[in-house]
């Protein structure tokens, strides 16, 4: 890329891979994930090469339009000099259908960040054509999004071992009843549960009180800043476009001009061609936009990480309290005082006094049930533990990526910004070069 | 404040006046600005001029008398035209740095016109403008005068049989011309507005990366360099607007007015042409009828005719060289402006990615270390 040459000779820094294009920028991401050697990705390479549309009966016998994903799988071994690559395996999934997936992680690994779809629908769209969902230029983000997806698992330390995962990329026909088979279902409840319930944890633990309001505060700020870019998206596309009125005006003027003429019709064409290179600026834009939205939507998976363990502290702390009161209610009936207020104590105390057997029969039913208690709690205990731990243990992992792959999308937004810069200089430079002909 | 340096303006040989406009007020007065003459080395060619060196007071009025007198000395040339007299108070505020040092530019130019002009340079009404104490103008006649050049053009129902086809060429052109200046600058405006809007959300996205900022750690310097880049951006685009405000669609405004002008001596020369030949038609009746001679007024008149013509030939001549230098520097000026704008924005983001680089390879070595 040549730079306007602005008549200094003083030696200029080398800047280090500013002429990296998104494309590029996206590659360094993935391989990254690769870099991190899960076992499954030492085995193969995963790509989403394709989409196409369908049209099929749904499940309540309509026609419908949808689209699909070709799903590629290679073995990772490299190819020897002059061979072939190896033919992938393939198969063809639609959006629903990872969906599926993603819920079933959700509940079977509810201690882990899951990684985030696509959008379903285009959201902070600076251009009113892009709303679509049959879009091309929507379905080529989001085929891009649906292959970042599975090598953010493929590339999960824990996730990557998963069977049904495995089988996602390998089974076409017989993934959906696999999955069914596993009785995620019935967890789905309960997961509802635990994001949807009012519900007061009397020690929250720290960190992830924490964590939550770093993640809420995360969520708003991202979709402000997604707001203000497609807004900021939308001016620019403005300023440029206009400039294209120049290219018409010079070229009418330079009809009646003489020696003028010239220099302003190829004027006319660079301010053409200003006008048309925002198009291209801010479909690369859309890249950054969308490492933001995947963010974005991280978010809600670490909400959810802390308001499962809310709730199983939560649980924990009513299987501790709910102890505590039996121990109570059986020091009462041992010692024949009352200090907690019972239905059985006060009818005891009104309607007379119970025989000593219904007491030793009650005493023990109470010593049955404390002892499940114990256990009980043991269990609760165990599992919140395990629970904090392995959360924990990903909330790090997560951390990093996090600072990483952010850190890594600002300097690509950055090396955007120049390339546009480059492009402007260069067509005004272009100009500047008619306007002194003039 | 001055405008620009003091530059000897050669006229095809003429020895240069170079004026420096300081403008000189108080809130109190309109604006008054002090001219100073400075008549460059050897100074035995403009005999008319005392001294080697002139500073005086003029008001806009003054520049106003000027150029009515000089229209009435000399009406076969054309004046450059003055910025706008009356501007609406409550729109435009006349005491303010940008106005003033708008006008300042523009009368500037207004009296270099002149200067560089091989016979307007040498009225006598330019010497008093420039050399004397107080100008002894009698407003009230000179607006009358005008008034009553105007009233002749209005009432003037004159007919040319035919108009030289290089006048009627020339007057299309400064219609059509007239035409696409005004279409740039509704251009121009239009992106002076995009961009100001550009600019406000600009403003606002900057903000939202400052107030992520106070959420992280390990990311608290790069979204800190991003917001900082974002705020050089706004105020080159800032700069970018003001420039082309101030500098870019004063001249084209003033160009239009030019055309006015132009126009203006175009319908003059028509008029004296009519006027011939009106008189030529009677004379010749004359003639038919009692043999008189052809009268000497008529033949001055025919000479008044071709005089014009050269004149305006002349005029037109330089008027369309000055127009292609002056548009060459406007435009190439935009271009540049331009250009500045960009690079300034390329070299805040450059700092950044190197700044960031640099963190990275830290970061390495230190994990490998």
């Amino acid at each position: 890329m040549m730079m306007a040459d602005s008549g200094s000779n003083e030696e200029v820094a080398v800047i280090v891979n500013t002429d990296i294009t998104s494309t590029e920028s996206e590659n360094n991401l993935i391989n990254t994930m690769v870099e991190r050697g899960t076992a499954l990705l030492r085995k193969m390479e995963i790509n989403v090469a394709e989409a196409e549309k369908r049209t099929g009966k749904n499940t309540v016998n309509m026609q419908e339009t949808y689209t699909v994903y070709l799903i590629e799988i290679r073995p990772a071994e490299t190819v020897p000099e002059g061979g072939t690559p190896a033919t992938p395996d393939t198969l063809w999934r639609r959006y629903s259908e990872f969906e599926l997936l993603r819920t079933y992680l959700l509940v079977t690994y509810p201690y882990i960040i899951i990684p985030p779809l696509p959008e379903k629908r285009a959201e902070f769209v600076w251009h009113k054509l892009a709303a679509d969902n049959l879009d091309p230029d929507f379905v080529e983000r989001r085929r891009v999004g649906l292959e970042n997806f599975l090598l953010r698992v493929a590339s999960h330390p824990v996730l990557s071992n998963d069977k049904i995962f495995f089988l996602f990329l390998t089974e076409e026909k017989g993934w959906r009843e696999a999955v069914l088979e596993t009785g995620f279902q019935d967890k789905v409840d309960s997961r509802l549960k635990s994001l949807s319930a009012m519900f007061r944890v009397k020690n929250p633990d720290k960190r992830f009180t924490a964590l939550k309001h770093y993640s809420d505060e995360l969520n708003t700020v991202i979709s402000q800043l997604l707001r203000v870019r497609a807004k900021v998206a939308d001016r620019l596309y403005g300023v440029y476009k206009v400039h294209g009125n120049y290219g018409r005006v010079f070229s009418e003027w330079s009809a009646i001009e003489k020696e003028m003429g010239d220099g302003l019709q190829s004027a006319g064409h660079h301010m053409d061609t200003y006008a048309a290179s925002i198009d291209d600026i801010l479909e690369e834009e859309e890249h950054y936009a969308d490492q933001l939205k995947e963010y974005l939507f991280y978010t809600d998976a670490v909400r959810s990480v802390c308001r499962k363990h809310e709730l199983i502290q939560y649980e924990l702390e009513m299987v501790a309290q709910d102890l505590v009161h039996k121990k109570q209610q059986k020091e009462e009936l041992a010692t024949g005082t009352v200090r907690i207020f019972s239905l059985k104590g006060m009818t005891s105390k009104l309607f007379g006094q119970e025989s000593q057997e219904q007491r030793e029969s009650r005493l023990a039913a109470l010593e049955q049930s404390i002892q499940e208690g114990e256990e009980t709690l043991k269990e609760k205990n165990t599992e919140c533990g395990e629970f904090v731990q392995t959360a924990w243990e990903d909330i790090e992992r997560f951390k990093e990526q996090k600072d990483k792959d952010l850190r890594e999308a600002l300097i690509s937004y950055a090396i955007m910004q120049i390339s546009m810069c480059k492009k402007g200089i260069q067509v005004w430079s272009n100009a500047k070069e008619c306007f002194n002909k003039i | 404040m001055s405008v620009g340096t003091p530059r000897g303006l050669a006229s095809s040989g003429q020895k240069p006046i170079a004026e420096i406009l300081h403008p000189l007020s108080s809130a109190a007065e309109p604006l008054s600005v002090s001219v100073t003459v400075n008549l460059g080395g050897d100074k035995t060619t403009r005999v008319e001029f005392d001294l080697p060196e002139y500073c005086v007071r003029r008001r806009y009025q003054d520049f106003d008398w000027l150029r009515i007198k000089l229209e009435d000395s000399q009406p076969t040339h054309l004046i450059p035209p003055l910025p706008e007299k009356f501007v609406m108070k409550g729109v435009v505020d006349r005491f303010s740095e940008e106005f003033v040092e708008t006008r300042m530019k523009a009368l500037d130019k207004f009296l270099k016109r002149i200067a560089d002009h091989p016979v307007l340079s040498f009225n006598p009404h330019l010497n008093s403008f420039l050399t004397a104490k107080d100008l002894n103008k009698r407003q009230g006649l000179a607006l009358l005068t005008k008034v009553g050049e105007s009233v002749k053009y209005v009432a003037g129902g004159y007919k040319l049989r035919a108009r030289p086809a290089e006048f009627c060429a020339m007057g299309e052109y400064l219609d059509t011309f007239n035409q696409k200046l005004g279409t740039i600058d509704r251009i121009a405006q239009r992106i002076l507005k995009e961009q100001s809007e550009y600019l406000t959300e600009l403003r606002e996205y900057g903000t939202v990366y400052s107030s992520w900022v106070g959420l992280e750690d390990e990311l608290r310097r790069p979204l800190e360099g991003v917001a900082g880049c974002v705020t050089t951006c706004c105020g080159a685009l800032e700069d970018l607007g003001e420039n082309m405000s101030q500098d870019f669609l004063p001249v084209l405004r003033e160009y239009v007015l030019y055309v006015e002008s132009m126009k203006n001596v175009l319908r003059k020369r028509d008029q004296s042409q009519a006027e011939y030949e009106a008189r030529l038609e009677a004379a010749i009746l004359r003639k038919q009828e009692d043999r008189t001679p052809m009268p000497v007024e008529v033949e001055k008149c025919q000479d008044k005719v071709e005089c014009f013509n050269a004149d305006l030939k002349a005029d037109w001549e330089r008027w369309q060289s000055n127009k292609r230098q002056d548009f060459k520097q406007l435009l190439t000026g935009m271009a540049d402006k331009n250009i500045n704008h960009y690079e300034k924005c390329q070299a805040a983001w450059e700092s950044l990615i190197t700044l960031l680089q640099d963190k990275q390879t830290e970061d390495k070595s230190s994990e490998t270390n």
